[in-house]
């Protein structure tokens, strides 16, 4: 029973709308109480990858492949089979809390909700576990917090609410997209370690989306680097990170800010990748990135190259390999 | 909030203030010499005299408009020059046929609009909905009046099921009275229906496509628990705003209605007495309906508020 081991298991994902895929057969696996990042820019597919394994794709999307979650596969089961676990067995905290809360609702009655529904609490019980639940992410004056619309919150507040919606039946997986993207700078790290503490407080296992590398080096153990819809690296971050053997993953390391190549003079950038992510529509034969890869060889402009090597794996066809070419 | 139900009071009577001077002033600027035009060519100058004085229309307009002001106020709306009946009496006499109508067209509307309206949101771009937005597109393109004509032909003179027209007042045959209401009924109703349902459509298709509709499903509604239980609260919203907008067509469609079943309805009455020159009765309804639809209006307002808690801070 390899599979109950497992939080998740993904194979062979594909999401696409008509004639534009979106996701193009990605797989990855997370373990019982393990974490793992999703990197890319925006439209590399990151969202679309979490919210197909969710069952709750825009109309028009459909999805294809497997997921492997809590002994079934979660692709064609019914919008009622999954309503049974979203929120329980595998639950998402969304990137923008002020337009994810209900604006009319009273965010107590939307946690409590999550509660009676999956737990089959009553609504005085309902209400102590969400209290408890308040407490735990630091909420202040939870009773009050309780009966506050989502307006009289805020937005670090209400992200801890969205965490707390997520937490709240003990999911065995949690899927956080872009949790901190739409918050201040200076509530971010602290809505980050509420998160972190709480997932291992319960021992839920996380896929976090987000295109923020320290993010991803701070709290979780693997890390999957998507790019053009596919994964193109991945594996346990430390090596990811230190020796990355995807030209794309390398250039995403590169230019993020660290105090190395930070510099006041007038006029300095940080390193960029050059060129523009390919709009779905108009993917380049070959590797997606060849266009972009200062590694391209005449093989890399015909054929995509295959996802090799484990535990730390990369699609290119020249791949870097050692210590020497990390940044 | 109560910050909120002032501002809202204080714009409703500044509304009404307005709107009864426009209307005194349109209707003084439409009548000539109102006492002449009521007695007709033929009418001696002591006589058109005599009636300007016993109405007190030779005062000064703002001495009149404070007079029908106070009246109304108090209850008096005035009395007619020809018959020197009540216009209170006048109106209440017409009011339960309007009324009925009105209320129950609105309500078949809605019963029509809701259903159909959530029905071809969530099935846009299959053809079960666009067959909804079709038969809804035909609704708003078929004028209430046609739409009544056809009815009483099919249920009045081919199938003989209802009365094709007229009145029977309620204290006579209650039984009766509901059926000559009914064909005014549906086809006031199919039609604000048709009209309604484009802007529910519309409201439930915004909301389908929230954030918040999608939290709800992410934690563990079905789509159409999401769109019962979170949706539809939030689209209550703009289809409400609607409802009030749609009160002045709702009045409107009443006056065509009553003609075509020749009902004794207020609108009915309306439309004799500006025939007839009677300014004193029209000036009174007619603000009469105003009222009404301020008021309904003001009604909405406080829904909104109600339904939406991001409204009560005052704004």
């Amino acid at each position: 029973m390899s599979g109950a081991d497992n939080a998740i298991e993904v194979r062979d994902l594909f999401v696409g709308n008509g004639d534009l895929t979106a996701v193009q057969g990605v797989s990855f696996t997370i373990p019982a109480g393990g974490r793992m990042g999703l990197v890319g820019e925006s439209g590399s597919g990151k969202s679309m990858t979490a919210l197909g394994i969710m069952g709750l794709l825009p109309a028009g999307w459909h999805v294809r492949g497997s997921v492997r979650h809590d002994g079934v596969d979660l692709v064609g089961q019914s919008d009622r089979q999954m309503s049974k676990r979203r929120g329980r067995t595998i639950s998402m905290v969304f990137q923008d809390p002020l337009s994810a809360l209900d604006p009319v609702r009273r965010v107590g009655r939307q946690v409590t909700s999550i509660l009676r529904r999956h737990l089959d609490l009553s609504a005085a019980e309902a209400e102590r576990q969400a209290l408890d639940l308040f407490a735990q992410i630091n909420l202040p004056e939870p009773a009050r917090i309780l009966r506050a619309y989502p307006h009289e919150l805020s937005g670090g507040q209400r992200q801890r609410i969205m965490i707390a919606m997520a937490l709240a039946c003990y999911p065995q997986l949690i899927i956080a997209d872009e949790p901190t993207t739409a918050l201040d700078v200076t509530v971010q790290k602290q809505v980050l370690r509420i998160l972190d503490a709480a997932v291992r407080e319960r021992g839920s296992a996380l896929l976090m989306i987000t295109h923020n590398l320290p993010i991803i080096a701070a709290i979780c153990d693997s890390v999957a680097v998507m790019y053009a819809g596919r994964i193109v690296e991945a594996g346990p971050v430390a090596q990811v990170f230190r020796t990355p053997r995807h030209r794309y993953t390398q250039g995403l390391l590169r230019s993020q800010p660290t105090m190395d190549n930070i510099s006041f003079d007038a006029g300095a950038r940080l390193p960029a990748i050059p060129g523009m992510v390919p709009p779905l529509t108009d993917l380049p034969p070959g590797c997606p990135f060849h266009p972009r890869c200062a590694a391209a060889s005449a093989l890399c402009r015909t054929r995509m190259p295959p996802f090799e090597g484990a535990p730390h794996g990369a699609a290119c066809w020249h791949p870097a390999d050692g210590a020497g070419e990390a940044p | 909030m109560a910050l909120y139900i002032f501002r809202r009071l204080a714009f409703f009577l500044g509304a009404l203030v307005a709107s009864s001077v426009a209307i005194f002033l349109l209707i003084r600027a439409a009548g000539g010499n109102v006492a002449a035009i009521v007695l007709g060519r033929d009418a001696s100058p002591d006589a058109i005299d005599a009636l300007a004085t016993e109405y007190g229309l030779d005062r000064p307009l703002a001495v009149q408009y404070l007079d029908w002001i106070g009246g109304m106020l108090s209850g008096d709306l005035g009395r007619s020059f020809r018959t020197n009946e009540s216009v209170t009496d006048l109106v209440t006499s017409r009011l339960e046929v309007s009324i009925p109508l009105a209320l129950m067209g609105l309500t078949l509307g809605l019963l029509i609009a809701i259903p159909a309206g959530i029905f071809a949101a969530r099935n846009a771009g299959r053809p079960s909905g666009a067959f909804v937005g079709l038969l809804s597109q035909v609704g708003i393109a078929v004028p209430v009046f046609w739409a009544g004509i056809l009815l009483s032909l099919l249920f009045g003179v081919h199938l003989g099921w209802l009365p094709t027209g007229g009145w029977t007042p309620w204290s006579v045959d209650p039984v009766q009275a509901l059926r000559s209401l009914v064909l005014p009924v549906l086809s006031l109703g199919t039609i604000l229906g048709a009209v309604m349902t484009r802007y529910v459509r519309s409201a439930v298709l915004d909301v389908m496509n929230q954030d918040y509709v999608r939290t709800a499903r992410a934690s563990g509604m079905t789509a159409s628990q999401a769109l019962l239980q979170v949706g539809l609260r939030n689209a209550a919203l703009p289809i409400v705003t609607v409802i009030g907008l749609q009160m002045a067509e709702l009045i409107g469609g009443t006056v065509i209605i009553e003609m075509v079943f020749s009902l004794p309805g207020l609108a009915r009455m309306i439309l004799a007495n500006v025939a007839a020159r009677e300014v004193i009765v029209v000036q009174s309804t007619v603000m009469l309906i105003i009222v009404f639809v301020i008021f309904v209006n003001f009604l909405i307002d406080m829904a909104y508020a109600l339904l939406d808690p991001r409204t009560r801070r005052g704004r």
